[in-house]
């Protein structure tokens, strides 16, 4: 039954899940922290992530702007954009229902989607590998930007977690996830500790998407097609979990390779079997706590 | 303007507050002098809480006056209010599910001279330094209420709202709590107590302001607190 496996086919299946995992982590995290902070389902995330990649294959073929630079700048200016969102979009519906804002957010990613195709249309297009190469470790060959992807991807999930639970900033987010009126009360400026939260987390969807450009086609549509598998490793991690978040991604990501090994056909299907599985068995997700933003 | 006539440190004047939809204050109005400890007394639902929190710009809408040191508070965020020198312990505590008792009590930032470091505060309060890295809600109800208090001490205000400090705690521990704040006063804190405990209010405060249906019916000094035990009962319904 198993006959067509081979190393080499197992471990290429296994780097693409780690690749996807890294993505999915990288973008659940994002949402995970803006959720947990906001009660935001920032249903934006994906067109973010795409804005990335985009501002990233606009630097390179309008100004020459180097994939290296672009890794800065195209996050900066998806988290500008994210500060735009929060204050004139998001602020003014923060004593609202929670539906406003999933609401609103899906607004705003229809709106960018819908910019970026009129202007570039809706075939992808390409960006050229920055790390060309790779290493042959004998059972397969390993492309040099694919390994990229996948430190730097652990690295900020890391980073941004050890940020959250070692940081005095991140005491900040935490305990406003729980009670932002006591915060405030402390003297602290719960308002822009929100909307710097907000422009982080869509920095995060950026910097994704500058990863992820070269990888897979820049389209006005990639945003979306990730954005459902997104919003299911965060169901699956829990709610407002950032290291809920970070596991399912990497866990769900090659998951999904693994199945491909086994049973092509449900690789697009097993995430969402999992996620109805957790729904009914653990509807508050796999990670969550009574406090749920660790 | 106060009884014996010093100017006020906080003047409240014809404050409307609401809570949600509902109106709850009704034009209260009393005001507080450097170093006293005032208590807000009243049945539950009366409007006490929802002063405290209107001080503090914790409520859905307020209208009238909040002068606190001159400076008016009416339109200020609440971040802007703390900033000015007001700290606010609030009923239910809020100890912080996710954070340790050292985060807990850390939590809030210095911002004024006076404001105690980690070694004053563990100093003061020797019991939460053995229970630092537990979650601060696995306190016991008496070390939560010190946690809280601990904590507003960080930001070195030095005006005090305590909202029902006695709650729900031992009898052992109301005291440890009353001697707290009678410490709190002797070192020059002003302090805006909402108490439902009389006789806790009468052991530390110095005057008491009587709300019913958000408005104040009546002041009283610490003596006709003490010697007007019919007065007092009716007001509270006890």
């Amino acid at each position: 039954m198993f006959d067509h496996l081979s190393i080499q086919l197992i471990a290429g299946q296994l780097l693409i899940g780690l690749i996807n995992g890294s993505f999915y982590a990288m973008l659940s995290m994002g949402l995970a922290i803006i959720f947990g902070l906001m009660n935001v389902v920032n249903f934006a995330h994906g067109a973010q992530y795409m804005l990335g990649a985009f501002a990233a294959l606009l630097l390179l073929n309008g100004l020459g702007v180097s994939y290296w630079a672009a890794l800065v700048i195209a996050p900066v200016l998806v988290a500008l954009i994210g500060l735009a969102i929060e204050r004139i979009v998001l602020r003014p519906l923060a004593d609202l229902d929670h539906l406003y804002g999933l609401l609103a957010t899906y607004s705003v990613a229809l709106i960018a989607e819908g910019v970026v195709r009129q202007r570039y249309g809706s075939s992808g297009l390409p960006y050229p590998n920055p790390l060309p190469g790779g290493i042959n470790l004998g059972f397969m060959f390993l492309p040099w930007y694919r390994l990229w992807v996948v430190v730097l991807s652990l690295v900020v999930c890391l980073a941004t977690w050890l940020l959250i639970e070692r940081t005095r900033l991140g005491s900040y987010l935490r305990a406003a996830t729980e009670k932002p009126q006591i915060v405030e009360s402390f003297g602290i400026n719960v308002p822009r500790l929100i909307a710097l939260t907000y422009a982080f987390g869509a920095g995060l969807a950026g910097l994704g998407g500058v990863l992820a450009a070269p990888i897979y086609q820049v389209s006005p549509y990639m945003g979306s097609s990730i954005m459902i598998v997104i919003f299911a490793v965060v169901v699956i991690g829990g709610m407002g979990s950032i290291i809920g978040a970070i596991l399912t991604g990497y866990l769900l990501g090659l998951m999904e390779a693994v199945t491909k090994l086994f049973y092509p056909e449900g690789a697009n299907l097993v995430i969402f079997v999992i996620m109805i599985i957790v729904l009914i068995a653990r509807p508050d997700g796999i990670f969550s706590r009574a406090e749920s933003t660790r | 303007m106060s009884r014996d006539g010093a100017a006020p440190i906080l003047a409240v004047t014809d404050l409307e507050g609401w809570y949600g939809d509902s109106k709850a204050l009704h034009g209260m109005a009393f005001d507080v002098r450097a170093g006293e400890v005032v208590t807000l007394v009243g049945r539950n639902g009366a409007g006490k809480t929802t002063t405290l929190r209107a001080i503090m710009g914790i409520v859905a809408k307020r209208m009238g006056s909040v002068r606190f040191n001159g400076q008016e508070l009416i339109g200020r965020r609440t971040y802007e209010i703390a900033r000015q020198g007001i700290a606010y312990c609030p009923e239910e505590r809020a100890i912080f599910s996710r954070l340790s008792v050292r985060e807990n009590l850390l939590l809030p930032p210095i911002l004024r001279p006076g404001g105690l470091d980690e070694a004053a505060l563990f100093a003061a309060f020797p019991n939460l330094k053995s229970r630092a890295e537990s979650t601060g809600t696995k306190l016991s109800g008496g070390e939560q209420q010190m946690l809280a208090i601990a904590r507003i001490l960080r930001t070195g205000s030095r005006f005090l709202l305590l909202d029902e400090p006695s709650e729900g705690l031992a009898p052992v521990i109301v005291k440890e709590i009353r001697d707290l704040i009678l410490s709190l006063k002797g070192q020059g804190y002003t302090i805006l107590l909402v108490e439902q405990n009389l006789n806790f209010a009468r052991a530390v405060a110095d005057r008491h302001i009587v709300v019913e249906h958000g408005r104040v019916v009546d002041r009283l000094t610490a003596a006709e607190f003490s010697t007007g035990a019919g007065r007092v009962a009716s007001y509270l319904g006890v």
